[in-house]
């Protein structure tokens, strides 16, 4: 490795970088573990940091890559359902089925790799029906024997909501990780030298394959632990629950109101538009859809790039 | 490159053109728009992969090998219309391309800033630079990745001449240094200064190989470049 590269990785720009991204994380992480103690709504909590997970597991696809899959529930829905098939039929431990859930979620993305080779709405409409299709076959009447069909699946025996409610925590802490390391490592740099101008990417000697292949893989395996965890904490659902369209559309509204590649962008997406989204549905339900959708209408309109470009644009850096 | 041919549907973008360089060598590649100049940088740099012929670097033919392959092999190229990643910083630019380029360059990233006179705007964005700026920054990155041949695509196109003189000495330099250039310019001037003979190219095919001085006395080269039919 040359001498000036080595350099490069010990600036001491970059050190702080870091660890203000890892403060963030941490705040991020430790905020959600404190509330479970002070507020007592645990499932609205827990669903906090799901869409808190998954919010940054899209963001390693989008805002790293560029790619943007509207089906990005379907790994979720695999994972949930990796879990639970787990359980239910083989009776392992509910950490043997988290297993399986990454592994699902993996082997799907593997399947729908070729997805990759187009691009912009192609391929998010792409993704969309690939989940669709994978809702389809969980969701087949024939096939109730092993996935229980449109019936849902209960898995009472491992029911633990404190422990995968820390699980689920872990995950989250992990998912933040990846982001700091990708927002400040030679291979995150790369997947935004991809996004930026792929063929500039390939004349710096990076493989733009295998970089969009790694970061779909990674994308994929946090939303198939976010979905095991969820099978995990809820027990009982349905393929119309781990496969709904609105968590993948949340997941993408929430990371493009606070900003893509950053950390906090996501966090402030979710912590706002989902705080708000909790307080419209208990004050006045009866508005809900109008008020959200005036919101994204605005947030499009206005802030096509998220809250973080109001800092931005002035040149500030945001962690 | 021998007998190199490209097609794009019906059009023959290169039709079996032939083309030798040497280490420390700096051929020019001119012709009209639409002769094959780019399309040949394209194919070399594993951009497009060839649909007959072979390019063979270092003795070996290189195949339809992908542009990150050709890159660690010690090939790399310029654009015509500066390719940067705008969203990193000029030496994140850099940094990069010197880490995955896979060969130890003469220069470490620092000297190579310093050298192209890019290292005052080392941590901005690439997306500020100016476009002569960015045509630098696309020269160093490709200097990163430790080139032994360099393929140079209109780099000339927008400079001043302050800048043109500039960009001259540095591709001479390059070639002194041992560097294999291919330049394809439109700029005649620039040729000249930088040039040690050129291939002229019409419709895929070269037409002429010599001193840039002979090509404008050459007759095909003169119709070519100015139309018109044969005389007497």
């Amino acid at each position: 490795m040359p001498k000036a590269v080595s350099a490069i990785a010990g600036h001491p720009l970059r050190m702080r970088r870091i660890l203000v991204d890892g403060a963030i994380g941490a705040v991020a992480v430790a905020g959600m573990a404190a509330m479970r103690g002070l507020y007592s709504n645990e499932l609205m909590l827990f669903n906090f940091i799901v869409f808190l997970a998954l919010a940054q597991g899209l963001n390693i696809i989008y805002g790293f890559t560029g790619y943007l899959p509207f089906g990005y529930v379907g790994f979720y829905g695999a994972g949930a359902y990796g879990f639970a098939l787990t359980v239910m039929h083989l009776h392992l431990p509910a950490l043997l089925g988290m297993a399986a859930a990454a592994v699902a979620a993996i082997l799907l993305a593997l399947l729908l790799l070729p997805l990759l080779r187009l691009s912009g709405a192609y391929f998010a409409i792409a993704s969309m029906a690939a989940a669709q299709a994978v809702y389809e076959v969980v969701a087949n009447p024939a096939l109730e024997d092993i996935t229980k069909g449109p019936y849902g699946v209960s898995l009472a025996e491992v029911f633990a909501p404190a422990v995968s409610y820390y699980i689920a925590l872990a995950i989250l802490a992990g998912t933040l990780a990846l982001v700091v390391w990708l927002r400040n490592s030679r291979f995150g740099l790369s997947l935004q030298a991809i996004r930026d101008d792929p063929v500039s990417a390939a004349m710096a000697g990076i493989s733009v394959v295998r970089g969009r292949t790694i970061a779909w893989l990674l994308s994929a395996l946090v939303a198939g632990l976010v979905g095991g965890v969820f099978a995990w904490h809820i027990s009982v659902f349905y393929p119309d629950t781990a496969f709904d369209i609105s968590i993948s559309i949340f997941a993408t509204v929430f990371l493009l109101f606070g900003g893509a590649t950053t950390l906090s962008g996501p966090l402030l997406g979710v912590l706002i538009l989902y705080g708000i989204y909790n307080a419209i549905g208990v004050t006045v339900p009866q508005y809900f859809q109008l008020t959200y959708g005036m919101l994204i209408v605005v947030l499009v309109l206005f802030l096509p790039n998220g809250l973080v470009s109001l800092l931005t644009a002035r040149g500030i850096r945001v962690p | 490159m021998e007998r190199l041919a490209k097609r794009f549907g019906g059009f023959r973008a290169l039709d079996g053109i032939t083309l030798h360089l040497h280490a420390g060598e700096v051929l020019g590649l001119v012709g009209p728009n639409g002769s094959g100049k780019t399309t040949c940088i394209n194919v070399i740099s594993g951009l497009y992969p060839p649909d007959g012929g072979q390019v063979t670097f270092d003795g070996q033919p290189i195949g339809a090998q992908a542009s990150h392959r050709l890159v660690r092999l010690g090939i790399n190229r310029t654009f015509q219309s500066p390719k940067p990643f705008l969203s990193l910083t000029v030496r994140e630019n850099v940094d990069l391309a010197a880490y995955y380029g896979g060969r130890e360059a003469p220069l470490g990233v620092d000297a190579l800033l310093a050298s192209l006179e890019l290292d005052r705007m080392a941590e901005r964005p690439a997306a500020e630079l100016n476009s002569a700026q960015q045509k630098t920054l696309d020269l160093a990155r490709a200097m990163a990745t430790g080139p032994r041949l360099l393929l140079v695509d209109e780099l000339a196109a927008g400079l001043n001449p302050a800048e043109l003189a500039r960009m001259a000495e540095r591709l001479r330099r390059l070639a002194e240094a041992g560097l294999a250039l291919l330049v394809v310019e439109h700029l005649m001037a620039f040729i000249d200064r930088v040039t040690d003979r050129v291939v002229v190219m019409a419709a895929g095919k070269e037409i002429f190989e010599g001193t840039l001085v002979a090509a404008t006395q050459d007759a095909e080269v003169v119709r070519v470049f100015l139309g018109g039919g044969h005389h007497g």
